[in-house]
């Protein structure tokens, strides 16, 4: 059960990453003492909320080395219902949906999980889009209610695809069969958070740092462009440096980061989009006092599958 | 029964709890052993169960539900439920008083008042949904006079209003199969009714200490 520690390059890296946390954690602390305005206020909280997300995932990784093949499944498969429940608690949805929901709780979403357990992996990537193209619509349809009909429908699919579909390819990295990794997948799922996290919180430092000129500032106020551009940049050297734990070259490596830095830039502005739609802050509003899980996880909607599949496609067999 | 709960009460507050995802906020009041009436607005059949569930569980131990007798004596389950496991109060709903029925001095019926009475002791509370019935949660409906004349007939104890938020959402009016989206309940700041004061505006006040509970908005 602890074949995934033996990995001497992940653990390298994921020691690195917890020595990183923990520096960053003695630098908020110091942050802390020393602000003193409201602005600094803010942002030693936004720092101090990440490394408490970073710690989480963390834990969730070491969960996922530890037993087996089943454990991430269902660890992903809890992450992707909470999120999943976030985000229907705070879309308005219809009452004649109900029955629809429920079908998307207790069917569609554990349906995903399944396939990937079972590895059919042609079979995991299509058939959940394709089961909620049409079965959503037809379940409402039945339903017989046609007020606001693809309005209603389109919440419940973007829902269902964000929360199930798209988070599930994190775990289904662990399920590629890559020749040169010798079976230690772990390090493509460390690789994927690491260059997107170091991405999201890169733009925010080069925001606050250099920031001028907004983008979309209408969705999310802090972005701006040369903390994009930064934070992309700079996110990708980091990947391309870290090309030694993957199967990739560091040329191939800085272009997978890249995409990956790109596609987590708009799987945030979506999901800030949709939270603007709604009129609320974070999707944690439900929760006292804290963001939701969905607020720390949007940056991987869009990146964890097409970096999931840009290995399939040219690294595994 | 070491505590008096009935251990599939306890059973299902934790199911209701983990369906419900709830969030608790004592925002008006803190728990207390005192006596007290906590009414709330009601969308579902989770409501009560939740309300409960929320309670410390030394508390809850002492809360019993007031319930419509004639929906909850009419099957076999419904009645081992709300009489063995929940110890619910049954009354009749036409007793409990419609909002402006001038029969309402019918529930001064001294065997009611005796039934409350008991059901109320020393040391117990009470949980009461006054709209009588489920709502569709976009407003909180119009309040039957049972609680005013509890109000008037228990002056000592405290009446807690309390809002259910969502529940409408994950297992509405009609339906049996739950959804289990997030819900989040709110204790106000406990209500008395004062000297001289009717029955209706009574009884709006307190539905106003109600629906001002609303966090998120209408969903």
């Amino acid at each position: 059960m602890f074949e995934a520690f033996h990995d001497q390059k992940m653990m390298i890296l994921f020691g690195s990453a917890i020595l990183f946390l923990l520096v960053l954690r003695a630098i908020a602390t110091f942050l802390k003492s020393r602000s003193d305005s409201d602005s600094s206020r803010a942002t030693v909280e936004n720092l101090n909320s990440r490394l408490r997300a970073w710690w989480k995932m963390c834990f969730v990784f070491i969960l996922c080395l530890l037993f087996g093949r089943i454990t991430p499944l269902v660890i992903f498969g809890v992450i992707s219902f909470m999120a999943m429940r976030e985000y229907m608690t705070l879309v308005p949805t219809h009452r004649s949906d109900h029955l629809t929901l429920f079908w998307s709780f207790f069917v569609i979403m554990p349906l995903q999980y399944f396939l990937l357990g079972m590895q059919w992996i042609p079979f995991f990537v299509v058939v959940l889009p394709f089961f909620v193209f049409t079965f959503i619509p037809t379940s409402i349809a039945i339903e017989g209610d046609t007020s606001h009909f693809l309005e209603r429908v389109a919440k419940i699919q973007f829902g269902i695809m964000v929360s199930a579909y798209c988070l599930s390819h994190l775990p289904a990295l662990l399920f590629l069969r890559v020749p040169d990794l010798h079976g230690h997948n772990a390090r493509l799922l460390l690789y994927l958070v690491l260059v997107d996290q170091l991405s999201d919180v890169l733009q925010f430092v080069w925001g606050k740092l250099i920031g001028k000129r907004k983008i979309a500032w209408r969705v999310s106020p802090d972005k701006t462009w040369e903390g994009f551009v930064g934070g992309v940049l700079s996110a990708t050297a980091i990947g391309a440096a870290l090309w030694w734990v993957t199967p990739f070259t560091p040329l191939q490596s800085a272009a997978i980061s890249f995409a990956i830095c790109i596609l987590g830039f708009a799987g945030g502005l979506v999901m800030n989009a949709i939270k603007r739609d709604i009129g609320i802050k974070d999707f944690g509003v439900v929760i006292e006092g804290d963001v939701g899980i969905l607020d720390r996880i949007d940056s991987f909607c869009f990146a964890a599958p097409i970096f999931f599949h840009i290995v399939r496609f040219y690294f595994s067999n | 029964m070491n505590n008096g709960i009935h251990p599939l009460a306890n059973l299902l507050a934790a199911v209701a709890r983990g369906i419900s995802g709830i969030q608790v906020q004592w925002a008006g009041c803190q728990p207390s052993q005192k006596q007290r009436i906590y009414f709330a607005n009601h969308t579902s059949h989770l409501d009560f169960i939740v309300l409960w569930s929320a309670l410390p569980s030394e508390i809850r131990a002492k809360t019993r539900p007031i319930a419509a007798k004639d929906y909850w004596e009419e099957t076999a389950v419904r009645r081992y439920l709300s009489e063995r496991v929940f110890k619910a109060v049954l009354v009749e709903r036409s007793v409990l008083g419609k909002p402006k029925s001038p029969d309402h001095s019918k529930f001064a019926s001294r065997s009611l008042i005796e039934h409350l009475t008991d059901a109320l002791g020393h040391e117990n509370s009470l949980i009461l949904f006054p709209e009588g019935t489920r709502g569709t949660g976009e407003k909180v409906g119009t309040f039957r006079s049972g609680l005013y004349h509890l109000a008037h007939r228990f002056p000592q104890v405290e009446l807690v209003p309390a809002y259910l938020e969502n529940l409408n959402r994950i297992l509405p009016k009609g339906e049996v199969m739950p959804v289990p989206m997030l819900s989040l309940l709110t204790f106000g700041k406990p209500i008395r009714l004062e000297p001289n004061e009717d029955r209706d505006a009574f009884l709006e006040r307190a539905r106003e200490a109600v629906s001002s509970l609303r966090r998120i908005g209408s969903a």
